[in-house]
């Protein structure tokens, strides 16, 4: 996998993640180029697009729309369902997941995305493993944060 | 604060993420933005030692600021003192921010790598994988250079856990990808094959992403990962859909690690042991048996992973292609999918289709189908679908269906998308010259492809009709009269023009005889469409109606009034104005036979590749795969322009000498009334001469090889010959009636120099009146050079004289040495138009050089002293003997040649394409062995030579190293001689 968009209808990014190196301007110009070629589509076409020498699996799922660019030779179908993992993931992690948990915690949709994928490759697919890591994490975490015992004063700037 | 917040929730970030989101316009988002950086930045400013949480909540800001797109330069240092923190939350925010924003700076970097290196030694996992993350999402070769040798430690030692071996499989792999040279898998490959049998799964999903991606470059070194993925795939293909737990993903048994493990077989061949061969088999059986069972669920995601199986399973079968059972059945499931409510399910089935199409075993089945498809490139509502059923169809047809798929194909392109009408076109041209059993077919086919589509037949397809016209008689008539038809409709599409114009000049006399095309008739029609034509049309246009004076004389009246009217004869395009003026003089004063003969019937063409396929094969694409089996030619290398892609332009129609090179380099031979064709040899195709392998215009010697080089090899006579001296020398210069001093090198000397520096034959140089075409032949320390002049007006050149001199580093030896001894004999000193002399250069190397020798041409065009001088390509390297060696050898002599004077080395970047087979065909082309499995990296290339010169041998090493991701090489010679590292580090710094 090349990488990963996920956008909102009206067109928002609200999560990227490159694995391949590209320079800032161009990955502006190619979430631009995706969002609006994906936003034309209407909603019984096909997930597949050809784009570039790539291949564009996306899908969406109630307000956003998730989005996975893969190479000539990878299997779209599968690429289909690494996308419903994690969205899986990010249900069973937030509880009925939707775009504003991920606007509010973006730290953690990258936290879980790297737990299930790294370097654009499957690394860990069961469900379970990966949310013990997340929890283990957020465990160690909470301990940490009780080591405050409380707000800091510039809390609320 | 409307949404959860997990873990210990940055309370300051969310109140942010709320002001950004409460924002009405782009404006108040850019002000508060704003605001918060500078609150941000005067808190890492200021004398106030920030705590770890602090920084950990204002680089989470940075980074929320820099993902909603605006740009952010500051807060890298707080992000790389964060990764230091013994707390993990602020840890992860640190390597977030790195890994998002990663700055190659190279300070930075240390720091990150330092920051790296101490979590992957601290042995605690979590803190490990964070690194491992890290290295991974950042990739860069920094990184590689620090970790690549640390790394495949970690992944195969026996007390690493389960989840760290993953992300350091996956990570080994990014770096892989990056910096390949750097990654040596060496001494663990075995080890992590074996990763294929461990017991967890994860690991398992994650190395084979590792392996498949190492097995594609070093297919060798990693074969026994073949039987241990057979063995994995079938125990995972017969296991009920609960053994697997957790990797069971709607009732299919782990269809991640499946898809992996069978896209990991199709990097080799079919397994060589019977036994394995045989699980395979079955495992493949099982899983075209299981796509027929019903469905255990009705979610999509159980049909998706299922199939996910059977796509991979199918593309191994195909990439095997030696199991016709397997094929037909593959096929056969296929075209259930067809008609599948499922979109995804239709496209990929068309997709897949497309490759078995190929297959001799499945193609038959294929056409099987060909009714659906065409039904579903008329309904399907989806443009990509109808795409892959356009490639499908292209992809199954053959002489047995060909007439039924072009006249779907045509009626689709009435109402196809603009976006692959182009490409459309291209195909339907191709199927029809390549299936066409009667010519008239094809004929009545492109016409149509103009008619409906005009505006997107490009001219590679309308100069491929005429190319054939012409060589076939058989069709000339059925042109000629559906040109005329197809002519007479109101408006008509300019190439239609064209074709029609170009058609009816040649031929218009075949459909003469009927009253109702009489030549009148028939040049009305023409040029009743000239005014609504643009200038390249209506100068063909103007060609036709010269060609029309010849075939019909009774039309020459008409004509030459056409041609003397004031829009033609003064028009302000001067192309349209010299045609007019040139042809108008041509009617009126060249006699019959003259005019004949300029303006005789055009040659065949030379039958090469399709220039049409050549485009297709540009555009990419799964149409692709059966254009390679159109080529008949076979013609190796990247020179598909060639004779027959030469398009009929105009100039080469008004002369029968088609070999004509530029087609601005006039008409004719107007500007005398000699009949320019009289003489034939002699005339127009220079590089035929210089190229012909019969070499009817080679030297009496012969040209074969043998002859070739027997006859170098014997110390040449000195008696006639002219030992050519250094300038200042000039009392032994040749018996040149020019006075003047040699002009200087032309300014684009050496660029044509460099052409030549891998190639040993070929045009050196051309303006409108010279032509210089070179054919040389080295061995040893010999070589021998042709030289061929070619007049290209169609006046005499008088006082013809050439000179070769060896210019620079003689003068600095004390002896009169010269490194290059080059002998010729004068040439004739007088060059008939159109007519091509030759001149014989004998070359012995001496010693190495670095200046070419020049050549200096003068001769009077008219009144005029032409006086040029170029740099003959004869360079070092034209001296190499190749030298053919194991790796170890090579690797020996590499460090024998370690004193810095003996290395050049040069980093640049790409002037041409990096592709491989060109970059092989020139390095070989510059006289080196090109050594295979030297260096550990296979993107890159090693050469080794010796060079020949009489006083000495000198061995050169080369390696060559693409960075395709740059576009930028490094290059590095090694040799016993600086002159010649350097030498040859500048020449081939200009090839690549």
């Amino acid at each position: 996998m090349q990488f990963m968009l996920l956008f909102s209808r009206q067109g928002k990014l609200r999560l990227q993640k490159w694995y391949v190196p590209l320079c800032d301007k161009e990955k502006k110009r190619i979430g631009r180029e995706l969002v609006q070629t994906i936003l034309a589509r209407k909603a019984k076409m096909c997930s597949f697009l050809e784009w570039r020498d790539l291949k564009v699996v996306y899908k969406r799922y109630a307000s956003l729309y998730f989005c996975c660019a893969i190479e000539e030779q990878d299997n779209e179908l599968i690429t289909l369902e690494i996308i419903h993992r994690y969205v899986e993931l990010l249900d069973k992690y937030f509880g009925s997941v939707c775009e504003l948990d991920i606007i509010f915690n973006f730290e953690k949709a990258y936290f879980i995305l790297d737990e299930f994928l790294l370097g654009g490759e499957a690394q860990e697919t069961s469900k379970k493993s990966v949310l013990k890591a997340i929890e283990q994490a957020d465990l160690l975490q909470e301990r940490q944060s009780d080591d405050w015992g409380g707000l800091a004063n510039d809390e609320l700037l | 604060m409307p949404a959860v917040s997990k873990g210990d929730g940055m309370r300051g970030l969310a109140v942010f993420i709320s002001d950004i989101r409460n924002c009405k316009s782009k404006e108040a988002e850019i002000k508060r933005i704003n605001k918060e950086l500078a609150n941000i930045r005067s808190k890492f400013k200021g004398d106030k030692a920030l705590d770890g949480y602090s920084k950990k909540k204002y680089v989470c800001k940075l980074l929320f600021i820099f993902l909603l797109g605006h740009d952010i330069d500051f807060g890298h240092m707080e992000a790389v003192n964060l990764l230091s923190s013994n707390k993990y939350t602020e840890k992860q925010i640190g390597y977030l921010f790195i890994s998002v924003l990663v700055n190659s700076n190279s300070e930075l970097i240390r720091l990150i790598n330092n920051a790296i290196k101490n979590d992957l030694s601290s042995r605690n996992p979590t803190f490990m994988c964070l690194a491992l993350h890290c290295i991974a999402n950042v990739g860069s070769r920094e990184m590689a250079e620090a970790f690549a040798g640390e790394i495949p430690r970690i992944l195969v030692a026996g007390d690493t856990m389960d989840s760290v071996k993953q992300s350091a499989a996956l990570c080994l792999l990014r770096l892989y990808k990056t910096s390949p040279d750097l990654v040596l898998m060496g001494e663990w490959t075995s080890r992590v094959v074996h990763l294929l049998n461990d017991q967890h799964m994860g690991v398992v999903t994650a190395a084979i992403s590792l392996i498949t991606c190492l097995s594609q470059k070093n297919p060798d070194e990693f074969k026994t990962c073949v039987s241990l993925a057979v063995s994995r795939l079938s125990r995972i293909v017969s296991s009920a859909s609960t053994d697997l737990q957790d990797y069971t993903y709607y009732f299919v048994p782990a269809p991640w690690l499946s898809c992996k493990l069978l896209r990991l077989l199709q990097c080799y061949p079919p397994p060589e042991d019977g036994a394995v061969k045989g699980r395979l088999v079955e495992c493949l059986e099982t899983i075209l048996n299981k796509a027929q069972e019903p469905p255990k669920s009705k979610k999509v995601q159980h049909s998706n992973a299922k199939n996910a199986i059977l796509f991979e399973a199918i593309s191994l079968i195909i990439h095997y292609d030696s199991e016709p059972n397997l094929l037909v059945r593959a096929c056969n499931q296929l075209g259930q999918f067809l008609q599948h409510r499922e979109t995804n399910l239709r496209y990929l089935a068309l997709e897949s289709m497309c490759t078995l199409a190929s297959s001799e075993f499945s193609h038959e089945a294929v056409k099987t189908h060909i009714e659906t498809v065409i039904n579903a490139l008329k309904t399907e509502r989806d443009v990509s679908v109808r795409q892959r059923a356009a490639d499908l169809l292209y992809a199954m047809c053959d002489r047995s269906n060909a007439k039924q798929i072009v006249a779907e194909m045509l009626s689709y392109l009435e109402t196809a998308d603009y976006s692959i009408r182009e490409e459309m076109v291209l195909k339907v041209a191709i199927l029809a010259e390549k299936y066409a059993v009667d010519y008239s077919w094809y004929v009545d086919t492109i016409l149509n492809l103009i008619r409906i589509a005009g505006d997107y037949v490009s001219e590679e397809v309308w100069y491929r009709v005429i190319q054939i016209v012409i060589n076939r008689d058989d069709v000339q008539g059925y042109a000629a009269k559906t040109v005329f038809e197809a002519l007479q409709a109101p408006a008509c599409h300019e190439n239609m023009v064209k074709v029609g114009g170009y058609i009816l000049g040649e031929f218009g006399n075949l459909i003469a005889g009927d009253p109702r095309s009489s030549p009148l008739v028939q040049f009305n029609l023409l040029h009743s469409k000239f005014h609504l034509c643009s200038v390249p049309t209506r100068a063909l246009l103007l060609s036709a109606y010269i060609k029309f004076i010849n075939l019909f004389p009774e039309t020459k009246a008409t004509i030459q009034e056409v041609l003397r009217s004031d829009s033609q004869i003064r028009n302000s395009d001067v192309e349209l104005q010299q045609r007019a003026v040139e042809y108008l003089k041509l009617s009126s004063i060249a006699s019959t036979d003259v005019l004949a003969t300029v303006l005789e019937e055009m040659p065949p063409f030379p039958e090469r590749e399709s220039s049409i396929l050549a485009k297709l094969k540009k555009k990419k694409g799964p149409g692709a795969v059966p254009v390679t089996e159109l080529e008949d030619g076979k013609r190796e290398g990247g020179e598909l322009n060639g004779g027959g892609d030469r398009g009929p332009d105009s100039s080469a129609m008004a002369t029968s000498n088609a070999s004509t090179p530029s087609p601005s380099a006039d008409l004719l031979g107007l500007r005398s009334a000699a009949p320019v064709s009289a003489a034939p040899t002699s005339t127009g195709s220079l590089l035929v001469d210089v190229f012909s392998e019969s070499g009817s215009g080679a030297p009496s010697a012969g040209v074969n090889d043998d002859g070739f080089l027997r006859d170098l090899e014997q110390p040449t006579e000195t008696s006639d010959t002219l030992l050519v001296e250094a300038p200042g020398d000039s009392d032994s210069a040749p018996p040149s009636t020019a006075s003047e001093d040699p002009a200087p090198p032309l300014p684009e000397a050496d660029e044509l120099l460099n052409k030549f520096v891998c190639k040993n034959n070929g045009v050196l140089f051309e303006n409108q009146l010279l032509q210089i075409g070179i054919k040389s032949e080295y061995r040893q320390n010999l070589g021998r050079m042709y030289l061929f002049y070619g007049n290209k007006t169609s006046v005499q050149f008088a006082s013809f004289s050439t000179t070769v001199s060896c210019p620079g580093e003689l003068q600095s030896h004390i002896l009169p040495l010269l490194p290059l001894n080059v002998q010729t004999k004068p040439v004739e000193p007088l060059v008939e138009g159109g007519a091509q002399v030759q001149q014989v250069l004998n070359i012995e190397c001496i010693t190495d050089f670095s200046e070419a020798p020049l050549l200096n041409i003068k001769f009077r065009y008219g009144g005029a002293l032409q006086n040029l001088t170029l740099k003959l390509p004869v360079t070092i390297n034209k001296f190499f003997q190749p030298t053919e060696m194991a790796s170890h050898d090579f690797f020996q002599r590499w460090k024998q040649l370690s004193q810095p004077q003996q290395e050049a080395q040069k980093i640049f970047k790409a002037n041409h394409g990096m592709d491989t087979e060109v970059l092989k065909a020139k390095l070989l082309g510059l006289g080196t062995a090109l050594l295979e499995n030297v260096d550990p990296n296979p993107e890159n290339y090693v050469c080794a030579g010796v060079i020949q010169t009489k006083s000495q041998q000198v061995g050169c090493l080369l390696r060559l190293e693409p960075n395709a991701q740059a576009q930028m090489y490094r290059l590095t010679l090694r040799s016993s001689k600086d002159t010649v590292s350097k030498r040859l580090c500048d020449l081939l710094a200009e090839q690549f």
